[in-house]
């Protein structure tokens, strides 16, 4: 498991105050990991503060799993 | 109009968290005050405040993760937290869990907060400046809103009828639990949940409280010497935190479930002073008509009152405007009255402060005993009331009244009497 896939699923784990077991690539925030619409939004915020990157909205639409997430900051995070 | 008692109790106060914790405690004349922990004081006035004991829950001490998930504590300012610690309490000891639709939706929730998260604004504030807008989190609203303490409330619980909240700064704990008791008066709800709950223990906080000139500032290395009604040394109020929470119920709705009542609420009255932003008008004409309507809609005689929780928040001019206020309502009754205030215990809970001192009220009354005005060692008017000074003192209480007043000019004024 790459280092930035350890920094997400620890602050999704922190934010959502869920198993780390259940934290899993394919997890949904809102279907799996039950997040709400303003969780998302502050999830994506802390991954801008960790990874010290801008997440435009509609990126931040597309973010809906962790892997997703994953994904995301492995390409564009610096 | 139909008839409301009070079934559950509920409080996180300086003393303790929990009812039976602050109450024994106050009764031995124990005080909550002590020095700000927790934030930078040096250039402050007052360094002083009533804090709430925290620990692992043990012993009086509260933990908040007995109350809303740590992840849940984490979006809101404490004053939510204390709700929810208050509120639980209260449906716990009222044995009142709805389930049913028909019983949630006749089940709801009027909590109020004098300041709410204004500590949080502060905070948000602050990463605005240095940080921008994009670092505002989500919940920053939802989790400063005052009536977000009641939402949070009546989320955990199921209550599905109605849901409000009061902001009349220190009078808002008394005025929550009138209006509430009203809707169930007038057949809008079976149970209400409600009370009022702040904290306000922050720097800036202190700071505005303070050039308002309210606060004591002359006991900073004395602090439970600074909380002192009607004392002729005392110099402002001193800053509490907390939640207070009562189960009202109707009557004939409590006595079906078999629900231990603890009081009828008989008299609810308001008023308000137009007179001036933060003093009290000086006739304590505002006062003096609270009271009154309180006691008609009672349908009872100021002679009948046994004992009044005072608003007497130890501020130089509203101690005695209170007290002469009393004194013309009650005439020739004066010298069979008990008034103490326990604010001197637990400092000033402002918007929180009228629950917790309606339940003292209805303490005082389920138990045949009065809690003390600490600090009391000379009184700077001479009055035939007794003002209970130091110690808590045996008396049988029937009727007791308790008094709420706020920054604004107002006034409220609950009446309770014991259902035998």
């Amino acid at each position: 498991m790459s280092d930035i896939a350890d920094r997400v699923k620890k602050i999704v784990v922190e934010h959502l105050g869920v198993d780390a077991e259940k934290v899993t690539d394919n997890a949904n925030f809102i279907d799996d990991l039950g997040a709400d619409s303003l969780d998302t939004v502050e999830l994506v915020m802390a991954f801008e503060e960790e990874f010290n990157v801008e997440i435009p909205d509609d990126a931040a639409e597309t973010i809906v799993t962790v892997g997703d997430a994953i994904k995301f900051l492995e390409k564009n995070a610096a | 109009m139909r008839r409301v008692v009070v079934t559950g109790l509920g409080m996180v106060t300086p003393l303790a968290c929990g009812v039976e914790e602050t109450w024994s405690r106050i009764l031995e004349g124990k005080s909550g005050a002590n020095k700000i922990e927790g934030f930078e004081t040096e250039d402050l006035a007052c360094r002083i405040a009533c804090q709430i004991p925290t620990g692992d829950g043990s012993n009086g001490t509260f933990n908040p993760d007995q109350w809303m998930e740590p992840k849940e504590q984490r979006k809101v300012d404490p004053f939510i937290v204390y709700a929810m610690a208050a509120a639980t309490q209260a449906l716990n000891d009222a044995g009142w869990k709805p389930t049913s639709y028909e019983d949630q939706c006749a089940s709801g929730v009027l909590i109020g907060s004098g300041i709410g998260g204004i500590g949080g604004i502060y905070e948000a504030s602050q990463t605005l400046i240095e940080r921008g807008p994009r670092r505002i989190s989500p919940f920053f609203i939802p989790g400063r809103l005052i009536n977000l303490a009641g939402g949070y409330v009546s989320i955990e619980h199921g209550l599905k009828g109605p849901n409000n909240a009061v902001v009349t700064a220190c009078s808002t704990g008394s005025h929550a639990i009138g209006d509430a008791a009203r809707l169930i008066a007038l057949g809008d709800a079976e149970v209400m949940v409600a009370g009022g709950t702040e904290s306000p223990i922050n720097r800036l906080s202190i700071a505005g409280f303070a050039a308002c000139r309210a606060l004591s500032t002359n006991f900073n290395e004395d602090p439970t010497k600074a909380s002192r009604p009607y004392d002729k040394d005392r110099d402002g109020f001193v800053m509490g935190e907390g939640a207070g929470v009562v189960v009202l119920e109707e009557y004939e709705h409590a006595k079906a479930r078999g629900a231990k009542i603890y009081a009828e609420v008989i008299g609810y009255g308001l008023s308000g002073d137009a007179y001036h932003i933060t003093s009290p008008s000086e006739d304590g004409d505002g006062a003096y008509r609270c009271m009154a309507a309180a006691i008609k809609r009672a349908g009872i005689s100021a002679s009948e009152i046994d004992y009044i929780n005072a608003h007497g928040t130890s501020t130089p001019m509203g101690d005695e405007l209170e007290l002469k206020a009393v004194e013309r309502i009650v005439g020739n009754a004066a010298g069979k009255l008990s008034m103490s205030s326990t604010k001197s215990a637990i400092g000033h809970l402002l918007g929180a402060a009228g629950a917790v001192e309606a339940i003292f009220s209805m303490l005082a009354m389920r138990d045949g005993i009065i809690p003390p005005t600490l600090n009391l060692d000379n009184p700077s008017v001479e009055t035939a009331i007794d003002l209970v000074p130091h110690k808590a003192k045996r008396k049988d209480v029937n009727i007791a009244l308790s008094n709420s007043f706020g920054f604004g000019g107002t006034n409220a004024s609950l009446v309770f009497r014991r259902v035998s």
